[in-house]
Parts: structure tokens; sequence; C-alpha cells
């Protein structure tokens, strides 16, 4: 029972394992990018239309990542070449991307994914892995979609942390003059970083079109983008504390659903508010916490342009 | 070499071109979408604006949807001011069309002109509390804003599903899930055809400008937006002017859901807002925070709104072509906001070289 519990949660959390990761990346190289719902939005509808067209799941992904990285494309441009404000440039890409979506979606609801790609995402146990007593079952039996997001939390911050591309990004997100002055490529980092934080934001969406739900829906996101915002602080700019925040959310996400099957007299509906409630309690106490220690890469949110120093 | 400077003061008929050059851009940019999607770009806009002004029942409707836009920006733009990110409008309006609708059901039989001012403070009310919940967190430990709000907003709607789906359910319906429409004491009448909201809203303009610009409140909100350092520095109690400005900002919200309630939709429901609470964040920083601007945008996006419904029918356009519109116009203003402020010059080597 618990082990089932666990084995939905980490297929519930998948989408924000993409979507904190590509923010952690972002706001490494110094941009808060609130558009990562639009950005979200956009991978969903792109890799669900995609997966229709062609059948082909690969396809299908690459067009959710092409389409998040389009996105983040239109956010670095603005907010690192043209230097616009980064909290309204990031709204604008979530009503940008949510209207995108509705747009592309539209008489797409109802459709269904095709056998193939639906085939391709099946769930397979993982030899030797799965037969781990309880987390076994709850960790190593799902899509290679899921998989990828372990490997990937992994490369993350093995990159982060133990190369040297990684040791630049930390430094130009801690002092950017400085990083500039040792002769790091200071647009060139930024660019690069937020691109591929879209990219997989915009996997993360296509895993709820094509995984996790599987067929269209209007607003397929509801919210989770903005949670992985929050989240990010949740994980202190750390790839490997995603294995807590994203799993520990998708159990909030499904833990109504899961306990109506137990007869509790509770609306769902309040269930149903639970993870943006928590979102909240997060926040608030990560803040309280904040107050004394200092985790945000020190340049978030500050625009740097060298002809100002 | 291109060396980018710093712009010093700008006229603001400059800046006025600089940003109508941005709009026309994107609306470029839009026509070349419909030109792959198989429609005359120019035709598409002209029955865009035909729909928005073209009988005297559209205008009317564009007016209609213009009052709640002008009200929730006026809002927001107190709180932008500040550098307070309120994004959630869209629930401080749900709470505070939840508030009116809670007189409005508790009392259905007052005569209006007790009923309706009640309703008023209900909304009021509502979106001023709803408001202040991640004001108190800000100001107290420095909470982000921008996530808090927004989760706000989810929270807002799924008690008001609850609400529709449960304890609030008309009975009459048959099963629907709806909530019971109001008696026609909490209607909102109408003045020279359009319902008193418009009256509402001039009169909030020119309170907002008198605010902001007359009094000490006004004036401390705008040095916490240049820096809260300075404010703190001039003896401004922070705390205390970002929870008074944001339980006004809340409020005006909340009234702008209590006359969509009360005149629109004469009853509750969970598609109250129509997505004006993300609309307005939009108008009121294209008006620059501005309350005479903030009409005039709202009237333009009113109408694009408005049109876009009219060009869904006449071009299988789908509405939500507005939204993207109203992305693109934003991205581009956003945009030549840079040459705004600079300006970019070429300067041979020899010269620029001696200087740095």
């Amino acid at each position: 029972m618990l082990s089932s519990f666990l084995h939905a949660a980490v297929i519930a959390g998948t989408p924000l394992v993409f979507a904190i990761l590509g923010e952690i990346l972002t706001e490494r190289a110094g941009k808060l990018n609130l558009g990562v719902e639009g950005m979200m939005l956009m991978g969903a509808v792109v890799g669900f239309k995609t997966a229709l067209l062609t059948s082909h799941p690969l396809w299908a992904l690459f067009g959710a990542a092409l389409a998040g990285a389009a996105g983040a494309l239109i956010f670095s441009f603005l907010t690192v070449t043209l230097r616009s404000n980064q909290v309204v440039t990031g709204l604008a890409l979530t009503i940008f991307g949510t209207g995108f979506a509705s747009f592309l979606g539209q008489g797409l609801a109802g459709h269904i994914v095709p056998a193939s790609v639906k085939d391709f995402f099946h769930p397979v146990a993982l030899p030797v892995l799965s037969r781990i007593p309880f987390l076994g079952e709850a960790l190593f039996h799902h899509s290679i979609f899921v998989y990828a997001g372990y490997i990937i939390i992994i490369a993350a911050y093995v990159y982060l942390f133990k190369t040297r591309f990684g040791l630049n990004l930390r430094a130009l997100g801690e002092n950017t003059a400085a990083a500039d002055a040792a002769g790091i490529n200071i647009m060139k980092y930024k660019f690069a970083h937020i691109l591929s934080g879209g990219a997989l934001i915009g996997l993360g969406g296509a895993f709820l079109s094509l995984v996790y739900v599987p067929t269209w829906q209007e607003n397929i996101t509801t919210g989770r983008g903005w949670i992985a915002v929050a989240l990010v602080i949740f994980c202190k700019w750390n790839p490997i504390r995603i294995f807590w925040g994203a799993f520990l959310f998708g159990g909030l996400d499904i833990i109504g659903f899961r306990l109506q099957g137990l007869n509790i007299h509770i609306s769902q509906y309040f269930f149903d508010m639970l993870p943006y409630i928590v979102t909240v309690i997060i926040l608030i106490m990560t803040s309280v916490k904040d107050s004394k220690e200092k985790s945000p890469p020190a340049e978030l949110g500050r625009p740097y342009f060298r002809e100002d120093k | 070499m291109l060396q980018i400077i710093k712009n010093k003061e700008i006229s603001s008929r400059k800046k006025a071109a600089i940003h109508l050059a941005a709009i026309f851009l994107a609306l470029l940019t839009a026509s070349v979408f419909i030109l792959f999607m198989g429609h005359p770009p120019l035709k598409v806009y002209l029955s865009m604006a035909r729909g928005a002004f073209g009988t005297s029942y559209r205008f009317t409707e564009t007016l209609i949807k213009t009052i709640p836009l002008i009200i929730t920006s006026l809002g927001i733009s107190l709180a932008f001011r500040m550098k307070f990110w309120n994004i959630g409008a869209e629930g401080q309006i749900i709470m505070g069309a939840f508030g009116a609708s809670w007189v409005a059901l508790s009392y259905p039989h007052l005569p209006s002109f007790v009923l309706l001012p009640l309703m008023g403070l209900g909304g009021l009310a509502g979106g001023g509390i709803w408001a202040l919940i991640p004001a108190f967190f800000r100001a107290r430990f420095q909470t982000n804003e921008t996530i808090f709000t927004l989760m706000l907003n989810y929270i807002a709607l799924q008690w008001i599903t609850y609400l529709q789906n449960g304890p609030w359910k008309d009975p009459g319906a048959l099963g629907f899930p709806k909530i019971p429409n109001f008696s026609p004491q909490a209607v909102l009448p109408k003045l020279f055809g359009i319902h008193i909201g418009w009256l509402i809203a001039f009169i909030l303009v020119v309170l907002s400008a008198l605010f902001i610009t007359k009094t000490k409140k006004g004036y401390e909100i705008q040095v916490i937006g240049e820096s809260e350092k300075t404010a703190r520095y001039a003896g401004i109690n922070v705390s205390r002017t970002i929870l008074v400005t944001l339980f006004i900002s809340g409020a005006l919200c909340g009234l702008a859901g209590m006359i969509e309630a009360s005149a629109i939709n004469k009853t509750l429901s969970v598609e109250i807002t129509g997505g004006v609470g993300y609309t307005a964040i939009i108008t009121a920083w294209l008006a620059n925070l501005k309350e005479l601007r903030i009409v005039l945008v709202s009237f333009l996006f009113a109408a694009m709104i408005q049109g876009s419904s009219y060009i869904q029918m006449a071009f299988q356009i789908p509405q939500s072509a507005a939204q993207i519109l109203q992305g693109l116009i934003l991205f581009f203003v956003l945009g030549s906001e840079f040459f705004i402020r600079y300006r970019i010059v070429y300067r041979s080597r020899e010269s620029g070289g001696g200087e740095t």
C-alpha cells in the first residue's frame, strides 16, 4: 500500500523534477525566470502535437524541448541582451505560453497519445534494482522518462559541483563582475544555461501530456510551473535535493485521490488545495530561516551590465 | 565598434513613439502568424476592430469589459509602485466576489440601497484580506510575494470550486453545480445603459491619482519603490506601509470582483474573473502604472479581447489568439524599453580606445 503510494508519488513528481532542474540552471546563471508555467505548457502542447503528427516518441520529446528552449530564448534575449525587467518578462512569458498552448491545443482535447508513443514510455522494471524490498517496486518500475529524471538530477549535480563549467557558472551566479574579469564568457554562459534550462522545463511539460495524463486538456500544468519556482528555494539551488522536493510534492498531488479510497470524508477540493498550501508554508519557512542563512546565488535577479561598472 | 550608452532624460513624446513602434512591430509579428494560418492579416485586424466597435451593442460590451480591467489595474499598480509584485489579483478578485456573494446570498431581501453597499464592503474586505496574508509575511520575513500571491490564486479558485459543488450548490439547478442567482436587489443598477461600475471605476481613477500624488502615504509608497533602504533611513515605517498598501491594492481587485458578480454574472462562479487578474498585470505595466494611461490601455485591451471573440466566429481563429497577442505586445514593449534607456553609438576604435 505505502509502496504503491510512493510509486505514484514518483510519477506525479517527475514533471517537477525537470521543471525545478531547469529553473535551478536558470537561477544559477543569475536570472529569475517566472515563465516556467508558460514554458511547461509550451512543451506540453508541442510534445503532444508532435506525438500525434509523427507517432514517434523521440520527435515528441525533441519538439517539447525545443518549445521550452524557444520560450527561454525569448526570455534571455529580452533580459540578458535588452536588459528588460526580469519579473515582468517572466510573467509575459507565462501569459504568452498559456495562450500559445491553448491556441495550439484547440481541438486536441480528448485525443490520446498514439500507441507507439505510449509503448515507448511503458513502465519497465529494472533488473536487480526493482527487487529491492519495498523501495524497488516504488522507485525502479517506471517509464524510461522517470529514469531519465533520476539520471539528469545526478548529472546536473556532478556538472554543477565537479566540473570546471559548473564552477564557472556558480562563480558567475555569485559575482558576475569578478567572473567577467576572470575571463568567463558571461553572455555565452547565461544563454547556454537559460536555454538548456528552458528545454528541461519543456520536457517537464511533455511528461504531463505524454505520460502522466496522457491526453490533452486545457491548462494541463495547473500551476506546477509556479510550484517548481517555489521548490527551487526549497532545494537550495542544489539538484540533489530535487529528490526530496519533487517527490514530496508528487505525494501531495495524489494524496487526496488515494485517501478517497479509504473512505475518509474530507472534500476532495481541500486535498486539491494541499500542494499550493504546502508551497506557501515552505516559502514562509525558508524565508524565516533565510534571515540567517543566505543560500540563493548572490547575483539572482540583479542585472549585470559591464558598462555600468 | 558598437557601444551601448545610457540615455539621460528622454522626452515623453519620444518615449511614446518608441512604445507605439513596439506595439506596431508586435502586430506585424502577429500578422505573420495569421498569414501562416491562411488568413489575410489586415482583414482580421479590421474585423477585430469591427467586433469591438462596430455596433453599439459591441461597443457597450467593450466598455463593460474595460471596467474590471481598470479597477484591477489600479489595484495592481499600487503594489507595483512599491516593487511588490502582486500577481494575486486573480485570487483577490475571486475572494472579493466571494465576500460580496456571501452578503448577497445571506441577506437577499434587504433593499438595494443597503444591500449593494454591504456587498461592496464584502468585496473590499474579501480582496483586501486575501492580499494582506502575503503582505504580512513579506513585511515580516521578506517572504517571496510573487509565488505567494500566485499560490493564493489557486487556493481561492479551489475554494469557489468547493462552494459551487458543495455547500452553496443551487438545489434548484437539477444537480448542475452552480451557485444560486442573486436577488434583483443585489444587482447593480444601470446608468446611461451601462451598469454603474463605470462610474465607480471613474471615481477610483481620480481617487488613486490623488492618493499617489497628494497624500503622505502615496509619497511613502513611491519612496519605498525607489529603495526600501532609503525609505527606512527616512524614517518611513516600511512594514506598515506595505500592509496598508496591499490591503488597498487587494481591496480594489476585490471590488472589481464584486462588480463582476453583481452586475455581470448575477451569481458567483469559478469563471468569475475571465482572466482579468492576469490581463491587468499587463495593462498596469504598459500604462507605466499611471492612472490615466491605465484607462486608455484597459480600453484598448478590452477592445482586443472583445474583438478576438468576434474573429473567432468570423475566421475560426481561437480566442486564445488574444492572449498570444497580449504576450507579444508585452514582449515588444519590454524590449523597446532598452531603446529608451540606452542608445547604441558607433565609435571608431582610435577615439574610443583612449578612454578605456
